[in-house]
């Protein structure tokens, strides 16, 4: 008993999602690969007929990414200099024809540990928006995405938008990809830095980091490192010596635990110098 | 669109949209594949697959303008959009960009080009005139093995200057060799119209689904095969190696020949066949294999040498002592006294990965009964070889099978083997219906051949002159479950590990080595792209140790015209690794003051420069490997060429028609080419071993010589007469005398010639001894490379800024597609030394294995040293191979220049690069 519903509201969705166990078919980058060439046999709730979920909006307190925006959408749209990390990543998930129907929040549901768009969120304090039949619930990025492949959205629930409070779009940011071809990379490893600078000091600083963890993680111990820091190479020293206990890497065909431990660092220090200005942003890419 | 009805299978739904400006509608699953919609409802096969996974960028259509994966976008995401595809492009004309693709020789195999095409024209439809960059950005998800990306890049950015039509460059009667003619079979492969081998499958054909090995090394047994088909509806029959009606057992060297087309009872590797399910191809595309009445019992595995070589190990076969396919072994002078009396001395190790081919298309065909005869029709480039192995393992006359290739979409050796050709074979055999079957990316990285992975060491010697004394190397090469080409690596090395300078003391023995990994077989070079990385990098250890300049130390050392092969091979003539090497001198002392200023400049980035040689023997090594050509003047006044040199876009379409042309004396304008079906033209060999433009080309030659001569006897006059075709007029000029013969006046024979000659060619070598000593190949081809690049000290990362080649090709038949080879063969170069890694289970899609994209290639710079072979058809040496061999080994060179530190694992991850780097600072 095979199901496809391609509704065009999103209570319309909700009441579908209520009804049992669908997979959500978005931006389908993801949907088709992990299908390769098995036959379907879940229902599949097709949200590509909610227009409602397309675009960017802004509210007084923040800027509204509607699920089924698109990153080719998103770096269209014009946003504060704080959001340039999560436009840098954006140009590096997969291909242009991916980022042309791949969703944000596709990446985020997707859970992959190098899912190139999280870090970048993270430093703008996104959270998540659900819905279901029954609650709207928002929370925070980190508390969304609980382990590679693990979420938790509910059954019955959906994604609708991702929002980012006006008050963490302060500031300028910079994202590092780190991967081992220039083009259509799964990242090693990926930084992105959020900073606001104050008469050349650092106020407050949000870094995160991707692919070194099961899930990419703020690092607390940097940040408070970076605050008070006069822009310029005392960046790099004070990244040089603060823990990053958040990341715990695994070793797979991309790189061994320990490089990446290793270049964690050099990124987030490349990021953050990249942040506060002091650094051509170059795409570091083995090519 | 409306919730569908429940039902086993998804309920189909009508979806309409248009296609290059035609209102189309489809009634489909509304999730099914848009690629799978163009192509198999619409017919429009232009738009390829490559991977079914947004991987490779083949499927590349634009959607109201932007471009997409067509293998990512629902049918139903579809609707109410305008959809264009590679055979939109072209109106009337070709656009200016198809027309810029062939001007620069931007299509080889021509299977990525319908993507690269329409990513190109959603940037131009923006950017007339992009710049490098842009033009990476925006084709940098489209994966292309063949063209080293160059002359796509220039393509593109140079497509606003093609509004106007396209000038074929089609040379002068007697000037076809030397000039560089639009490849005579490109315009199919910028419209969309190739039919490659997944793109003309009947109607009606029967789909098959292959039932794989998930385990290295497994028994297995099927529980009840008819009852679980009888359940599955539409299915028409599941066959397996009890139903294989000849000799269940191929590979391309018959004496060693060890295959299963399927395995019985219990498989060698994963993903190796066991079974074949067919029926229709709605019901296969529903079916789930979950329910396969297969029962596996796991067994133990070696998948390393040192593993399958410890005694006490299973015998992977059982005729096969300590798991040894096969050695190869040369030896000359005393190599222990040279290196005993040696002023400077080096020895290493160096271990090598598997290499996918990586071919963007993977194996497709179709075969049917054509009366008592079974026809193939698949991508291969070895027609004849893949005849006799499908007549042997499905108990056929060899003239009952028929091969028709269709165009291959890159095979780099490993299309050599046969892999669906038996299987659907069978089954046409079998249900007396059209089988068809194309290969899923999973399934052609796990099933078909791969680069062997080597160990090796060596030791090289040198006076206190700089002059190498002797060496001594053993390799030995991972083959796999299967023999495949092992033999052939296991016999080449050993010939070419001395690399192309004079070693009077040598011993080198290569050995093939029984595994349950995948099988390794032929990829560009046998071998020896591998033996040179040992080579050449202990080359510039032992410069080093000399205080020589690296490049003077090879020119010191290089063969000349009258050197001794290590295999006691005169070489009196036509030895062009001198010129190659001296032709770099300027770009090396260049590069090397280049680095220097920016290393001067720059703490945690430094520059460095490498150089790397190769030589390569064309043809097989003693064996004999004769192509034949057949040629004739048609009634109406065509030249047909037979031309059986498998074309996998590396050219050999258009070069063996240049080389017949001005044999022959008439110009290219007039021939027209026939395929390399084994039904109507003759055996002109493999498209490998570097073989075709020499040995083929030498056939061609000699077949266009024995044409013309014939006419001109008609004719009765001397060999001065020039000779033309004027519409069915064969026009004979000797002095002040012009003769017409009518051709429509005379007889033509059964292949609709009025003059034919048909004449082959095998080159001329002895035989190894012992020592291995002998003479293995008649012609070889040399070439050097310099690599220049940056190594970001704290990732490890490079960044490639330049490859400079100089290939001694002997002449230059067609220098576009010379050109082409080299910028391809870097690029692979590029991938083996930097990132391809293929390990069973874990790398078997194109995300985790990765190859160059277009921002991986540096510019290349080529210098073509024609250096003429007095064996070569016009003085012509092989190239294919040659070119990939230098590129590892002067990149690890260049790292090593730049950064103190050698990898000796390959590929050099960034990864591998920073910890040699790191143990380099802690022993400080």
């Amino acid at each position: 008993m095979i199901r496809y519903a391609k509704p065009t509201t999103v209570d319309e969705a909700l009441a579908l999602l209520g009804e049992g166990s669908w997979r959500i078919l978005a931006g389908g980058t993801d949907f088709y690969p992990a299908q390769g060439a098995k036959p379907f046999r879940e229902n599949i709730l097709d949200i590509n007929g909610l227009a409602v979920l397309s675009g960017i909006a802004e509210t007084e307190d923040h800027w509204v990414i509607g699920a089924r925006t698109t990153w080719t959408d998103f770096v269209r749209h014009p946003l504060p200099a704080a959001f340039d990390a999560l436009k840098q990543a954006a140009r590096e998930v997969g291909s242009v024809q991916i980022q042309n129907v791949a969703s944000i929040a596709g990446n985020l549901c997707n859970a992959s540990p190098a899912a190139d768009g999280v870090p970048g969120l993270l430093v703008l304090d996104a959270e998540v928006e659900l819905r279901s039949m029954a609650v709207a619930r928002r929370l925070p990025l980190e508390k969304f995405i609980l382990g590679n492949r693990r979420t938790e959205l509910r059954l019955g629930e959906m994604v609708t938008a991702i929002r980012v409070p006006k008050n963490a779009t302060t500031g300028t940011s910079a994202f590092v990809k780190l991967g081992a071809r220039r083009y259509l990379v799964i990242s090693i490893a990926m930084a992105a830095a959020r900073l606001s600078i104050e008469d050349g000091i650092v106020g407050n600083a949000a870094v995160a980091v991707g692919s070194c963890s099961a899930v990419a993680k703020r690092l607390a111990n940097v940040e408070a490192a970076l605050r008070g820091v006069p822009v310029g190479h005392a960046l790099a020293t004070a990244i040089q010596s603060a823990p990053m206990d958040e990341l715990s890497p695994i070793g797979d065909v991309r790189g061994s635990a320990e490089y990446r431990l290793d270049a964690a660092r050099e990124i987030v220090a490349r990021a953050v110098l990249g942040a506060a200005g002091h650094m051509p942003m170059e795409k570091v890419a083995a090519a | 669109m409306s919730e569908a009805k429940p039902g086993i299978r998804m309920e189909r739904a009508d979806i309409a949209f248009e296609v290059n400006g035609a209102a189309v509608s489809v009634c489909v699953p509304p999730v099914r594949r848009l690629s799978s919609v163009l192509r198999d409802e619409l017919r429009l096969t232009g738009t390829k697959i490559g991977c079914d996974a947004g991987d490779c960028g083949a499927c590349t259509v634009l959607v109201d303008g932007e471009p997409v994966c067509a293998c990512l976008m629902s049918a139903a995401s579809a609707a109410g959009t305008a959809v264009t595809t590679v055979e939109g492009l072209a109106n009337d004309r070709l656009s200016a960009l198809q027309a810029s693709f062939l001007d620069h020789g931007a299509a080889q195999c021509g299977i990525c080009t319908p993507g690269l095409l329409i990513a190109a024209t959603a940037l131009l439809d923006r950017k007339p005139n992009p710049t490098e960059a842009e033009t990476q950005d925006a084709l940098g998800g489209v994966l292309c093995r063949c063209t080293g990306y160059r002359k796509i890049i220039a393509a593109v950015m140079d497509a606003s200057r093609h509004a106007d039509d396209l000038d074929f460059r089609l040379p002068q009667s007697g000037h076809a060799v030397g000039s560089s003619p639009i490849r005579l079979d490109g315009l199919p492969k910028v419209t969309g119209g190739e039919k490659f081998g997944g793109d003309s499958f009947p109607a009606d054909a029967l789909a098959v689904l292959v039932v794989r090995s998930p385990h290295h090394h497994a028994r297995f047994a099927f529980g009840d095969l008819d009852a679980w088909a009888k359940t599955h509806p539409g299915i028409v029959g599941v066959f397996t190696a009890a139903d294989i009606p000849g000799k269940n057992s191929f590979g391309v060297i018959a004496p060693f020949a060890d295959q299963p087309a399927l395995a019985g009872g219990f498989s060698r590797f994963r993903g190796e066949a066991v079974a074949l399910v067919a029926g229709e191809r709605e019901a296969i595309l529903d079916l789930d294999l979950s329910d396969f009445p297969v029962r596996w019992t796991e067994l133990p595995h070696v998948l390393q040498p040192c593993e399958a070589q410890a005694s006490g190990a299973q015998l992977i076969h059982d005729n096969r002592p300590a798991n040894l396919l096969t050695s190869g072994f040369v030896e000359r002078g005393d190599p222990e006294a040279a290196l005993a009396g040696a002023a400077f001395i080096v020895s290493g190790a160096v271990d090598t990965s598997y290499v996918e081919h990586a071919y963007v298309e993977p194996e497709a065909g179709y075969a049917y009964m054509d009366g008592d005869t079974l026809v193939v029709v698949a991508c291969t480039q070895a027609p004849y070889m893949d005849r006799d192995d499908v007549a042997k393992v499905l108990g056929l006359a060899v003239d009952k099978v028929r091969i028709v290739p269709t165009a291959t979409g890159g095979g780099f050796g490993s299309k050599l083997d046969v892999s669906l050709q038996p299987l659907i074979g069978l089954v046409a055999m079998k249900t007396g219906r059209p089988a068809a079957l194309a290969y899923t990316r999973n399934e052609s990285m796990i099933s078909t051949t791969k680069r062997h992975p080597a160990e090796m060491k060596a030791t090289i010697g040198a006076d206190a002159d700089g002059r190498v004394t002797g060496m001594v190397f053993a390799g030995d090469f991972n083959t796999g479950a299967y023999a495949s080409w092992g033999p052939t690596v296991a016999n080449r090395v050993p010939v070419h590990a001395s690399g192309p300078y004079a070693t009077p003391n040598y011993r080198a023995e290569g050995r093939a080595i029984h595994t349950n990994g995948p099988i390794s077989g032929a990829f560009r070079g046998f071998g020896v792209p591998q033996a040179t990385i040992m080579q050449e990098t202990l080359y510039d250890e032992l410069a080093e140790k000399l205080g020589l300049d690296r490049l003077d130390f090879r020119l010191k050392n290089c063969l000349r015209n009258g050197s001794e092969t290590v295999t006691g091979q005169r070489l009196e003539s036509g030895v062009g690794i001198a010129e190659c090497l001296e032709a770099l001198r300027p770009h090396w002392a260049r590069a090397l003051a280049d680095a220097d200023a920016f290393n001067a400049a720059n703490d945690d980035r430094k520059r460095g420069v490498g150089v790397a040689s190769c030589w390569y023997g064309c043809g097989n090594t003693s064996l004999p490997n004769p192509s034949t050509i057949k040629v004739g003047i048609s009634a109406s006044g065509d030249v047909v060429l037979h031309q059986g040199a498998v074309d996998i876009g590396q050219g050999s379409n258009t070069v063996i028609a240049q080389i017949c042309a001005d044999a022959l004396g008439l110009p290219l304008e007039k021939f027209r080419l026939k395929s390399a079906d084994t039904a109507i033209t003759p055996d002109a060999g493999k498209t490998s071993a570097s073989r075709q433009t020499f040995v083929t080309g030498k056939a061609a030659e000699k077949a266009g010589s024995a044409l013309r001569e014939t006419m001109l006897r008609f004719a009765n006059v001397s060999g001065k007469a020039a000779i033309a075709l004027d519409g069915t007029s064969l026009v004979i000029r000797e002095g002040e005398a012009t003769r017409h013969i009518d051709l429509s006046a005379l007889k033509a024979d059964a292949d609709g010639f009025v003059f034919r000659a048909e004449e082959s060619y095998d080159p001329p070598t002895l035989p190894l001894d012992a020592k291995g000593q002998g003479k293995p190949y008649a012609v070889y081809g040399y070439g050097a490379q310099i690599a220049e690049l940056e190594v970001d000290l704290k990732l490890g990362t490079v960044k490639l800024i330049k490859i400079t080649a100089a290939h001694d090709v002997g002449k230059a038949i067609n220098p576009l597609l010379a050109e082409g080879q080299i910028e391809g063969g870097i690029a692979q170069g590029i991938g083996m030394a930097l990132m391809e890694e293929y390990i069973p289970g874990r790398t078997e899609n194109l995300h985790d294995y990765l190859i160059p994209t277009i921002g991986d290639v540096p510019p290349i710079e080529t210098i073509l040293i024609e250096v003429p072979d007095p064996e070569g058809p016009f003085g012509a040496k092989g190239l294919g191979e040659h070119v990939l061999i230098p590129t590892a080994p002067a990149i690890l060179n260049a790292i090593r220049h730049a950064a103190g530190v050698l990898v000796t694992k390959i590929p050099a991850t960034p990864t591998r690069i920073r910890a040699a780097i790191r143990d380099k600072e802690a022993r400080r």
